[in-house]
């Protein structure tokens, strides 16, 4: 499977660095005691994984060493493997649906937003589906060239306004578009925005209002985008994103860097929103379907 | 957030102690813990945290900590000390060139801001140092990129240098060439984000530096980076021996840990960091200020700071005389509303005031749309009836509804708040002169 090893290969700088620390950890132990602990903790929260997730696998890891007396630090690496991918949410694809889809694009800056859906909208294309764009970030200077180039480069419509237009006229426009030209799937950029701004949270749940209400029998989805480098605050990201639209999936990017983006696994557990996609590069293909089981075996 | 309740944990955990006497090195230990909790979840990198609890435990057994009626606040007080020399004390400047132009390079990760963050600098060194800046737009992968330096440049009036389809050294050259013959003497190279670990994409940036010879390459890192800043920088330092970092996005609601991280590794100082998206919102960066913040502390000197900028001295003497007259009209209301606005981000403002926190500030958010609303009945009222809001009566409520794009019930609102807040100056103002008092915002 080619695809497979291109998407091992781009999370191998990730994972060199991660596995040998978790390798070197399992080897060097010939007992799991208290520093085996202490050095696991570590390597858990350099992965980002957060405080209280570490603790929490800790300690069961903990308890279920002393009741099934395990002293094999490999057999810890399994039980590990195993509560990490338990802790991932699995969701099977569903049925193709007929008709237009809407996806919603929402983020902090800097994420790689257009990026993502320049992406996507180069994957959906290559399933044999009608790909749209709107772009209804009208805020950020020249992210609407952005956005054009990107929708130019994958061979795609996208409806614009000029700079500073109101975004939910974009979206308006777009879903007419949309239903007047038979798309099969609509893509729509947002601007980037920090969640604890409410007006512009506002503004985003207007936008899901008007999604709603133009299209109340289309199947919607709003995805976060999230950066694998960011820390802790992702977990309030989330949240607050949740907050204001009905999330339906997560998007982690710049995976193919060093961090490990660990609070994907704190994400899952705390929050009812599934890994949809993983950003793994620059170029228009590095986008991957998230695999839980590929995810956690090429970090542990 | 573990944050808000470090003081309020090692408050508690110092309690049970109480009546022991001396203390000893594992009462430090426990309070110590809490306080690791509290940096790992800054995103302060793990090796960092060890390092600095180390530090600061030898600190605390040194001081009689349980001598004081509040150990947990006397220990806070120890990290928060240590916190701000670790990141380096004092502002740091930039260094201009003794003999110009100086060059400025910024570099970072993708979406760290590095484009919004060099036209906030050209701005802020045209207006806080009186430098006539050229932005240069050495991005030439992503698409739009120079596009969105020009439009930063045309809303600040900087010129943008740039070269469509030419090597980054080229660029580079051109640019200098440029900005010497048109007496630029500041330089600022905006360039594209890129992986720390991208050896080709790194060796540009080298090449850049041999060309530009830049007397300031500053690191722009995103205040939310997790655990991996170290590597970051780490890399970033010893490819281009960076000398000093930007902090970006801060008006979110991150604890910047990160920014510990950084300083521990590359050893440069934090030179600026960025609060909004509007292009006035950078400032220098202050040490004790994130360190407040990482401990969830506030910051209080911010806020007075941008209350100082803002509020124009003139007005507030003329406001000050209407008051002792008691002569606020809805024209001062309206006045005052407005540079309110100006100070910047209403939520960021009260989340910089200490003693609030998160939790607190659930629900009680400023609705900045709230305020527009309120601007825009003052606006359509005529003079008189802004003078002399008594006169407002039904079919004048009616116009001013309609014309604001309100309704009635908005109009009511706002004149029962400003009637609220007259009745409010006036008891102030008979303290005020009872006490002989200058008279201060409630907010100040």
């Amino acid at each position: 499977m080619a695809f497979f090893d291109k998407l091992k290969e781009q999370l191998s700088k990730t994972r060199n660095e991660f596995k040998s620390k978790l390798d070197h950890l399992f080897m060097n132990f010939r007992t799991v005691d208290e520093e085996f602990f202490e050095e696991l903790e570590e390597i858990l929260i350099v992965s980002d994984m957060g405080v209280e997730m570490t603790m929490e696998l800790i300690d069961e890891l903990r308890d279920e060493c002393k009741l099934n007396k395990i002293e094999d630090p490999m057999e810890i690496q399994t039980l590990l493997k195993e509560k990490i991918k338990a802790r991932i949410k699995i969701e099977e694809e569903e049925e193709e649906e007929k008709g237009l889809t809407v996806y919603l694009i929402v983020g902090v800056n800097g994420v790689g937003k257009t990026t993502t859906i320049g992406k996507l909208a180069n994957l959906f294309k290559s399933e044999g589906k009608k790909v749209m764009l709107a772009a209804a970030d009208t805020f950020r200077a020249a992210a609407i060239d952005q956005l054009t180039i990107w929708a130019e480069r994958v061979d795609v419509p996208i409806i614009k306004h000029q700079d500073g237009a109101d975004p939910g006229a974009v979206i308006y426009d777009a879903i007419q578009a949309a239903k007047a030209r038979d798309i099969d799937v609509l893509i729509c950029d947002t601007a980037g925005r920090l969640h604890n701004k409410k007006n512009l949270m506002n503004e985003l749940s207007k936008l899901w209002k008007i999604i709603s209400s133009e299209l109340p029998d289309s199947k919607k989805e709003v995805f976060l985008v999230l950066d694998a480098t960011t820390g802790q605050n992702a977990v309030s990201q989330t949240k607050v994103f949740s907050e204001a639209t009905h999330l339906t999936g997560l998007i982690m990017t710049k995976m193919d860097g060093t961090a490990k983006g660990g609070i994907l696994i704190s994400l899952c557990s705390e929050f009812d929103v599934p890994v949809k996609y993983i950003g793994i590069g620059e170029k228009i293909e590095d986008i991957a379907r998230f695999d839980p089981d590929h995810f956690v075996d090429a970090i542990l | 957030m573990l944050f808000e309740g470090l003081s309020e944990k090692l408050q508690s955990a110092f309690d049970k102690l109480k009546g022991k006497g001396k203390l000893t090195e594992k009462d430090i230990d426990m309070a110590m813990r809490e306080v690791k909790m509290a940096l790992l979840e800054a995103d302060v990198n793990f090796k960092v945290v060890k390092k600095f609890i180390a530090d600061v435990k030898e600190k605390a057994l040194g001081q009689d900590v349980m001598k004081s009626i509040t150990p947990g606040q006397l220990v806070v007080k120890i990290v928060h000390d240590e916190l701000t020399e670790l990141m380096g004390g004092n502002v740091s400047k930039l260094s201009f060139a003794s003999k110009p132009p100086t060059v400025i390079m910024l570099c970072g990760l993708q979406g760290a801001g590095k484009t919004t963050t060099a036209g906030k600098l050209a701005n802020h060194l045209r207006k806080e140092s009186n430098k006539n800046p050229l932005l240069v737009a050495a991005d030439i992968y992503r698409p739009a990129a120079i596009k969105q330096l020009k439009v930063l440049g045309e809303q600040l009036n900087v010129p943008v240098f740039s070269l469509e389809g030419a090597s980054v050294p080229t660029i580079g050259k051109e640019a200098m060439q440029y900005a010497r013959s048109k007496n630029h003497d500041v330089v600022i190279f905006d360039t594209a984000g890129r992986l720390h670990i991208d050896e080709e994409l790194m060796e540009e940036l080298v090449a850049l530096k041999e060309v530009i010879d830049p007397n300031d390459i500053l690191l722009v890192v995103d205040s939310m980076t997790g655990q991996d800043a170290v590597n970051v920088a780490k890399e970033f330092n010893d490819k281009l021996d960076i000398s000093g970092v930007i902090l970006t996005k801060l008006d979110g609601d991150t604890r910047g840990g990160a920014a510990l991280s950084v300083k521990a590794v590359a050893e440069c100082p934090v030179k600026f960091s960025c609060h909004g998206e509007k292009l006035n919102d950078i400032e220098p960066f202050h040490p004790d200020r994130l360190a407040s913040r990482i401990l969830g502390m506030g910051d209080i000197v911010t806020l007075v700071e941008k209350a100082q900028k803002n509020f124009d001295i003139e007005n507030a003497k003329k406001l000050e005389e209407k008051l002792r007259k008691n002569a606020f009209t809805l024209n001062d209301f309206l006045s005052q509303l407005s540079q309110f606005k100006d100070m910047g981000d209403l939520d960021e403002m009260i989340g910089m005031m200490p003693g609030i926190n998160a939790k607190q500030l659930k629900g009680m958010k400023v609705d900045e749309k709230e305020l527009v609303k309120v601007q825009a009945v003052i606006q359509s009222m005529t003079m008189e009836e802004r003078e002399k809001p008594a006169i407002i009566n039904a079919s004048r409520r009616k116009r001013i509804a309609d014309g604001s794009g309100t309704s009635i019930q908005q109009v009511n609102k706002v004149l029962k708040q400003f009637d609220q807040t007259q009745k409010m100056l006036k008891t102030f103002n008979g303290q005020s002169r009872k006490k002989g008092k200058k008279f201060k915002f409630p907010f100040m």
